[in-house]
C-alpha cells in the first residue's frame, strides 16, 4: 500500500545554518513591539508614551483568554505608539521602544510559583509565551485545551522547512531545557509518555535527545526519539501525531481528539528556563539565510528587532533582496519591504536573489497528479482549484477543501506552476462565507 | 556589498510557497519525446527513411496547428510546452509507413484542432488526441490505413517499394501463430504501424518515463498484465501464444504511452487501477471476440470516455475522514 500512499514531498533541505550556534544580538537601538504576535486577540498597550521601561516588563496585555501579554524585550524609552502594518496586510498597534544601550532586567523577575496546575497555567500566560515554530498559539491555552484530554505530548522538533535551523540548535543547544520542560508540561497535564519527533537529517540532534532521553526516562515519564522521515511536511500536527503515534486526527478536529498534545521544541525549552529563572519571552532564535544577505547565520535576537538592523547584524546584504520571506519558504509570508519587524513566531528571515525568488509563469493543469499524490491531507488540489475557479463550493465541500493545512506541498510540485494552495486557502473562505451567510438567513 | 538602506524598491511579493520544483510542464513533455526515440530509431532501423519523413511531417504539422489554433483563437501562445510534438510522434507511430503523406496532416487536425484545441488545449481534451486521429483515420481512409509493409531496412522512401505482408495480429485473429520468431517481434522486425513494431525500444522508453517519475509503472503493468490474463485464459492457456498477443499489435505502445497520457486518465491511483483493468479487459474481448483484429486504440478512446466517472467513484478520501479506528487511545 505505502508505496501508493506515500504522503508528502521531497523539497531541498539547505539547512547551512544549522552547525552555527546562535549569536546573541546584545544591542539594539529600537524594537516595535506589536500587541498581535499571536493568535487571539490583540493586547492594548500597558504603557504611556515616554515611560521608561525595562527588560522583560510588560508593556501590553489583555483580559481575553485567547491572547499572551507582550513584554519589553530591551530597556529604554517609549517612543511612539503607533499603527503598523504587517506582511498579512493586517494594521496592528505596536509600542516602539527606544534603547537606552543598558539592557536592564526588570526588578520583579523571578522564578516563577508553579505548584498547582493552575499556578502552572498562569505563569505560562504570564511569560507570553506562543507556539515559536510559527503558528503563534498562545501556549497558556493550548495547555489548558490539553488538559485531561492528552495523554501524550510530542515535542515537534522536525523543522521540516527548508533553510530553518531554530529547532535543530535547540534541540543541540538547550536539551537540558527541553527536558525541563517536558517535565513540567508532564506533571502538570498527567502525561506519561513524552516523544520527541525529529526528521532523519539532524543526525547530531538525534544522538543528543537520544542521551538525554534515556538519562531523564522514569518509571512515571517516559521520554523518547522519534525519527521522522525527512519528507516534508513532518512537521505538520496531522503528520507527526500519525508518524509517531499511528493515530489518525479527525478531519476538522484537533489533536486532543485523538489525546495527543503537540509542542514546538523551542516552546518546551522556554517553558522549562522559565520556571527556573523567571525570564519573560522577549528573545528568541531566529535564521537568517538566502543569497541576498552576507553571512547565513542563526541570531539571538530581542523580539521586536528591525529587520534592517537584523541585516546588519548579519553583515548587510550582496546583492538586493527580490524577496523578503518571514518563516520558511514554504509557508512563510512574503514582506514587501524591510520596515517590517520580528514578532514571536518569526523563526525565520529569508532574503532571497532574484534567481532564488523568480519562477516560471503559471500555465494550464496537465492533470499530472503530483499535487494529488503530494497532499499529505489526500486531498485532491487540483480539483478543488477548479471548482474554486468555478465558484462550487458543492465541490469544493464534497472534496473537503477545509481539510487544507495549507502546507503548499501541491503548488511546489506542480509542474505546470499552478496557485493551487492559494485557490485552496480562497475556496476555504469561499466555504466559510456561504457558511456565514447560511446562519444569518437562518437567523432572520 | 551595499548597506540595506540601499536596497532597489523591485521587491516581490506572493503568496507561500516561496520556492518551486524544478519540473515544468516542458520539461515532462521533452522527457517524453526521449522516450519515445529508442522506438523511432527503431522504426528507422525496420522501415526506412520513410517513418523518419512520416514522423517528421506529422510533428510538423501538429506544431503547426497547435501554434495557429491558439493564434486564432487568440488564447496565451502554448506551442512552447511540447505537448504538439508528443501528440505528432505517437500518431506517426499509430501509422503505417506505407500512408500516403497527404493524410498526415488530417490525422494532425484531428488531433490537435478538433480533439485538443477545440476542447480548451493541453489538459483538457477527454480523449487521446492520437487516439482519436488514428481512428478517425482507419474508419475514412480503411485502405491506405491498413496496408502493412515488411520491415525492410533503412532504404525505403517510397510506398511503392514496400512489400504488402499481413501484421501478426490479422494471423492470431485466423487463430494462427504469425510466421515471425518471438525474438523478431521482440526487436520489432514485424509488419505494423512505423513505432509499435519494437517492443524492446518502446518498454526502454516507459522504463525511463518511470525512473524519471513522469509515469507510474501502475497502467502500463496493470494494463498489460490484464490482456495477458485475458488472453492465457482465452487462448486456452498456451504460453506462446500470450506473448505473441502481448508483442504483436500497439499494446506496448498503447500501454505506457496512451494509457498513461495525464489528460485522459484519472488522477489518483485507484482510478488508474480501474482505467487500466478496463483497458486490458476491452482490449481482450475486442482481440478474441470483435470482429477486429487489434482492439488498442477502440480501448483505450471507450475508457477516456470512462475517466470521468471512474473519478468520482475513486477519489481518495481526506485523511481523517474514512476511519474512526483510531478515536482516542
Amino acid at each position: 500500500m505505502s508505496m501508493f500512499t506515500t504522503r508528502g514531498i521531497k523539497v531541498g533541505h539547505d539547512k547551512r545554518t544549522s552547525t552555527l550556534q546562535p549569536v546573541r544580538i546584545e544591542h539594539c537601538q529600537t524594537v516595535t513591539l506589536l500587541m498581535k504576535q499571536h493568535i487571539g486577540a490583540p493586547c492594548k498597550p500597558a504603557v504611556k508614551l515616554g515611560d521608561i521601561v525595562d527588560r522583560g516588563q510588560i508593556v501590553g496585555d489583555t483580559d481575553a483568554a485567547l491572547a499572551a501579554p507582550i513584554h519589553a524585550s530591551i530597556s529604554g524609552v517609549c517612543k511612539r505608539i503607533e499603527m503598523i502594518r504587517v506582511p498579512s496586510g493586517e494594521d496592528v498597534q505596536a509600542v516602539v521602544i527606544e534603547s537606552d544601550g543598558e539592557m536592564r532586567p526588570a526588578a520583579n523577575l523571578e522564578p516563577p510559583k508553579a505548584e498547582t496546575r493552575e499556578d502552572f497555567f498562569a505563569a505560562v500566560r504570564q511569560s507570553g509565551l506562543v507556539g515559536l515554530g510559527g503558528a503563534g498559539f498562545p501556549a497558556h491555552a493550548k495547555l489548558r485545551s490539553a488538559c485531561g484530554e492528552a495523554n501524550i505530548l510530542l515535542v515537534n522538533a522536525a523543522e521540516c522547512e527548508p533553510y530553518i535551523t531554530t529547532d535543530h540548535r535547540e534541540a543541540l543547544d538547550k536539551g537540558d531545557n527541553v527536558i525541563a520542560g517536558i517535565r513540567a508540561i508532564c506533571a502538570h497535564l498527567d502525561i506519561k509518555d513524552a516523544v520527541i519527533g525529529i526528521e532523519s537529517n539532524k543526525g547530531d540532534a538525534i544522538e543528543k535527545l537520544r542521551a538525554l532521553s534515556l538519562w531523564n526516562s522514569s518509571e512515571g515519564l517516559k521520554i523518547s526519539v522519534g525519527v521522522l522521515p525527512s519528507r516534508y511536511p513532518q512537521g505538520a500536527e496531522k503528520m507527526m501525531i500519525d508518524s509517531l503515534t499511528k493515530r489518525t486526527v479527525p478531519l476538522g478536529k484537533l489533536p486532543s481528539a485523538v489525546g495527543a498534545l503537540v509542542m514546538n521544541i523551542g516552546s518546551v525549552a522556554f517553558i522549562g528556563r522559565y520556571l527556573q529563572d523567571g525570564k519573560p519571552l522577549v528573545s528568541r532564535t531566529v535564521t537568517v539565510d538566502g543569497g541576498a544577505v552576507h553571512t547565513p547565520m542563526n541570531v539571538r535576537v530581542p523580539i521586536g528587532i528591525g529587520l534592517r538592523e537584523l541585516i546588519e547584524f548579519c553583515g548587510g546584504l550582496d546583492h538586493p533582496p527580490a524577496k523578503i520571506i518571514l518563516g520558511g519558504p514554504m509557508m512563510g509570508s512574503a514582506s514587501p519591504n524591510l520596515d517590517t519587524v520580528i514578532s514571536k513566531c518569526n523563526n525565520s528571515l529569508l532574503l532571497f536573489t532574484r534567481e532564488q525568488a523568480e519562477g516560471e509563469s503559471e500555465s494550464a493543469c496537465i492533470r499530472c497528479g503530483k499535487c494529488v499524490a503530494g497532499c499529505p491531507m489526500r486531498l485532491m488540489p487540483c480539483v478543488l482549484e477548479a471548482a474554486y475557479r468555478t465558484g462550487s463550493t458543492e465541490i469544493l465541500r464534497r472534496r473537503d477543501v477545509a481539510g487544507c493545512i495549507e502546507c503548499g506541498s501541491c503548488s511546489f510540485v506542480c509542474p505546470a506552476k499552478r496557485e493551487l494552495v492559494q485557490r485552496m486557502r480562497m475556496g476555504k473562505r469561499l466555504v466559510r462565507e456561504e457558511d456565514e451567510r447560511r446562519r444569518e438567513a437562518e437567523r432572520t | 556589498m551595499s548597506e540595506p538602506e540601499k536596497e532597489t524598491p523591485q521587491v516581490m511579493v506572493s503568496t507561500s510557497p516561496h520556492i518551486r520544483s524544478g519540473r515544468t510542464t516542458r520539461g515532462i513533455m521533452m522527457d517524453v519525446c526521449l522516450a519515445l526515440m529508442p522506438a523511432l530509431a527503431a522504426s528507422l532501423w525496420h522501415f526506412g527513411v520513410r517513418a523518419l519523413a512520416l514522423t517528421a511531417l506529422s510533428v510538423t504539422a501538429c506544431v503547426l496547428l497547435e501554434f495557429l489554433s491558439r493564434k486564432i483563437m487568440k488564447r496565451p501562445q502554448t506551442v512552447g510546452d511540447w505537448s504538439a510534438v508528443v501528440t505528432g510522434i505517437l500518431l506517426a507511430f499509430n501509422l503505417p509507413v506505407t500512408l500516403p503523406f497527404w493524410i498526415v496532416p488530417i490525422g494532425a487536425a484531428v488531433a490537435i484542432v478538433v480533439v485538443k484545441q477545440m476542447f480548451g488545449g493541453i489538459g483538457q481534451n477527454f480523449v487521446n488526441p492520437a487516439i482519436t486521429a488514428r481512428i478517425v483515420l482507419t474508419v475514412s481512409f480503411a485502405g491506405e490505413m491498413t496496408k502493412w509493409a515488411q520491415p525492410s531496412g533503412a532504404k525505403l522512401f517510397w510506398a511503392s517499394d514496400a512489400i504488402a505482408t499481413a501484421t501478426p495480429m490479422a494471423a492470431l485473429a485466423a487463430g494462427k501463430l504469425p510466421k515471425e520468431g518471438l525474438i523478431e517481434m521482440l526487436i520489432g522486425s514485424r509488419s505494423g504501424s512505423l513505432g509499435e513494431t519494437c517492443a524492446l525500444a518502446l518498454l526502454l522508453g516507459a522504463v525511463y518515463l518511470c525512473l524519471f517519475r513522469v509515469i507510474r509503472p501502475l497502467i502500463p503493468a496493470v494494463y498489460i498484465g490484464t490482456v495477458a490474463l485475458f488472453a492465457f485464459v482465452a487462448g486456452g492457456f498456451n504460453g506462446q501464444l500470450v506473448l505473441y498477443e502481448l508483442l504483436g499489435g500497439g499494446l506496448i505502445l498503447g500501454a505506457c504511452f496512451m494509457a498513461t497520457d495525464y489528460s485522459t486518465c484519472p488522477i489518483h491511483w485507484k482510478g488508474k487501477l480501474v482505467f487500466a483493468l478496463g483497458c486490458g479487459l476491452l482490449t481482450g474481448l475486442i482481440r478474441f471476440y470483435g470482429n477486429m483484429p487489434e482492439g488498442v486504440s477502440f480501448s483505450i478512446l471507450l475508457m477516456n470516455l470512462l475517466v470521468p466517472l471512474i473519478e468520482n467513484i475513486t477519489a481518495p478520501k481526506a485523511f481523517g475522514k474514512e476511519r474512526k479506528r483510531h478515536a482516542k487511545a
